[in-house]
Parts: C-alpha cells; structure tokens; sequence
C-alpha cells in the first residue's frame, strides 16, 4: 500500500512538474500580437524622433540627418541604382526559354506587388521572401536560380519595388499559429545578441538610430527594408535584403546565414511587418 | 650539500612536465576540444567569425609543425566557441529584456 501510494505521488509529482515546464510555452504562444507590436514599434521611432515625417523613416540614414538628405536629393537626380533598374526592367520582360515570363508567376504580372512580400504561405506553412518566390518562378520554368545577394537577384527587385513606390507596406499574418510563430522567431531574432561584438540588430537599429558607427549614420529598424535592395557606395554595387542580413551578421563577427534560411525569411516578415502603412521606397541608395 | 642535491634533484623533477616542448599529441587534444566547442556553436547557429579563423590558424600552425603557436591559437579558439555557446544559451530569454513593448 505504502509503495502504492509513493508511486501515485511520484506520478503526480512528475506530471505537475511535465505541466508546469509546457505551460509557459503555451502562454507564450497566445501572448504573440503582431499588431499591438507593430503598434508599439512605431510608436517608440515616432516618438523617439517626432520631427521626423511618419513616411520619411524609409529613406533610412536620410532621415536622421539634414545634411545627408540634401546630399541624396541631389544624388537622386542621377541615381546610382539606375543600371540595376534598366536591366531588371529588360530582364523581367524577357522571356524564359519556354517563352513564359516573370510576369505568369506573379499576381498582377508582378506590377506593383512589392508591398506584399514576404508573405506566410499557409501550404507550406513558411514565409516566402519576394527574391525567394522570384528564384522559384525561374526554377519553375527551367531556368537556374540567382544568387541571392547580387547582381540579377538585386536588379530584379529593383524593378519590381520601383513598380511598387509609394504604396504602403501591406504584409498579412494570416490566422494560424505557424505564422504568428514566424513573426515571432523574426522578433526574437531581430532583438537576439550574437556575434563576438555581441550586438543585435536593435543594438544599431533600435538603440542608435541617428549616431555615427565609423563614418556612417545607423538607420532606424522601422521601414529599413522598404527601401530595398539598395546601391551601397561601400559595395559599389547592389545588394538584396538577404546581403543586408548577411553583412550586419558579418559586422558583428558572427558567422552569417545561408540566403533565405528560415531565420532570414523571418526576420524579413517580422521588420516588414511592422513597417506596415509606410511606403515602398526602393531602389534605395545608402553611403 | 647533499640535501641541497636532493632539494636541487626534486626540483628539477617537479619543473620537468612544464618544461617539456608541446608536441602533436598535445595540439591534437587541444584542437580537438576546440573542435568540438566550435561544432556546438554551429549547431545552436551562434558560429563567431573569429572562432573559425583562429581555428584555422591553429590548424594551420600545426600542420606546419609549430605546436606551441598552434596549441595556443585551438585554446583560443575553444574559448570564443564556448563564449558564443554561453551567448546563445543566455540569449534564450535575454533578448527580450531589448524588446520594444
């Protein structure tokens, strides 16, 4: 009876216990509110900088000083990425080898559509990135995919943003719990220290908006990828969203991502997402 | 004089492991707990750039025969993989101490 008794009280003990450590992670999962944090992530830049234009945050680093704007207004009259946008434009008309274009992949021939992207594909049950759909229209139809940081890839969504400017990010989180757990493994990396200099993204982004690393001025988080893919000066060349990654892991000593792993596309529907409203500002250029 | 011999002998005996050359067999440990450090990071994909070229510089001077250099750049190389192993680990809960709420 008395060995009974202490099995059921170790059973017990042992499924309060089991119960105790599951419970946190399931009110963590209801606790995820992409709105009430879009919400909150806006409000902390606006109010942080309240002479800055709502709208006026994508032009990054621009906004943050006078003196810069100038400069890049007057740039913009012959801008740096307007190759890229040429030869996106001939690209995207040009038929595959099967005679489709990019055109057939995309809702509304892909005109105008940049605003929606990353979206959550509930078939898959991932976020798929405008650079990563873009690779899969070329695979689809029998052509090999890109590279992801440069070059075509960066042309491409030049083209395609430029069709897009001026509309306000869009992006949805649908009703199911993977993606509000993107959005959230997005959130949790976009704030995660890593790296030997241990910095997150919101060490520079969040933190320092507006301050000088080295010679150049930190862009805010909110609306940085509204911009994109942009002219880097430091590149002398275009990047996509997926080199932007790549290059602030690497500035912080920590050994990036693979282009377009799940971290990544997260990460893009997390800042996306609460860049809701702006504009698509891109082609951009950066110093 | 001959208790100072025996002093000088016992001495000599207890200096003798630290003195001896760092061999092979040495750096082969080293880099091998280095090595495994360094896989544990990469598994929590919280790898540091600088773990991967002191890791190579250790590999590097080992194959070229120099096991003092290269002892010493795998030890480093263990420290920074298991100091990015501790910040993956802290960083679980960490990071939303920098949230905007």
């Amino acid at each position: 009876m008395k060995a009974g008794s202490a099995l059921l009280l170790s059973s017990v003990s042992a499924a309060l216990v089991a119960l105790a450590l599951t419970a946190p992670s399931v009110v963590a999962a209801d606790k995820v509110d992409p709105a009430t944090d879009a919400k909150a992530f806006q409000n902390f830049f606006f109010q942080k900088f309240p002479d800055v234009k709502h709208e006026d945050f994508v032009n990054g680093p621009y906004s943050m000083s006078e003196d810069m704007k100038r400069q890049w207004q007057e740039k913009e009259e012959f801008p740096p990425y307007e190759f890229a946008l040429d030869a996106g434009k001939e690209m995207f008309s040009t038929p595959f080898k099967n005679g489709k274009t990019y055109a057939d992949c995309f809702p509304n021939g892909g005109n105008g559509i940049r605003q929606n992207y990353p979206y959550f594909d509930t078939k898959e049950g991932k976020v798929v990135t405008l650079e990563l759909a873009l690779n899969r229209c070329r695979e689809a139809n029998g052509e090999a995919p890109y590279s992801y940081v440069k070059d075509e890839m960066a042309s491409l969504t030049a083209y395609m943003a430029f069709t897009s400017r001026g509309k306000p990010m869009d992006i949805k989180i649908p009703d199911d719990a993977r993606a509000r757990e993107a959005f959230e493994n997005g959130k949790r990396y976009f704030y995660t220290r890593r790296g030997q200099l241990n910095f997150s993204c919101a060490s520079c982004h969040v933190q320092s908006p507006g301050e000088r690393i080295r010679a150049e001025v930190l862009a805010p988080a909110l609306g940085i990828l509204n911009a994109m893919p942009i002219y880097r000066s430091e590149w002398s060349g275009m990047g996509t969203i997926s080199r932007r990654f790549i290059t602030c892991n690497s500035q912080t000593r920590a050994v990036p991502l693979e282009p377009q792993s799940d971290e990544y596309r997260d990460l893009e529907y997390f800042l996306s997402y609460v860049a809701n409203g702006l504009p698509i500002s891109g082609p951009g250029a950066r110093p | 004089m001959k208790r100072t011999l025996t002093l000088t002998m016992l001495l000599a005996l207890s200096l003798a492991p630290s003195a001896r050359a760092t061999n092979e067999a040495d750096y082969k440990a080293a880099y091998a707990a280095a090595e495994a450090a360094s896989k544990e990071a990469a598994t929590m994909r919280n790898q540091w750039t600088t773990t991967v070229s002191t890791l190579a510089a250790a590999k590097k001077a080992g194959d070229g025969g120099d096991f003092n250099g290269a002892v010493a750049a795998a030890k480093e190389a263990e420290a920074l993989a298991k100091a990015s192993v501790f910040q993956a680990t802290s960083e679980k809960e960490a990071w939303k101490a920098m949230e905007i709420r």
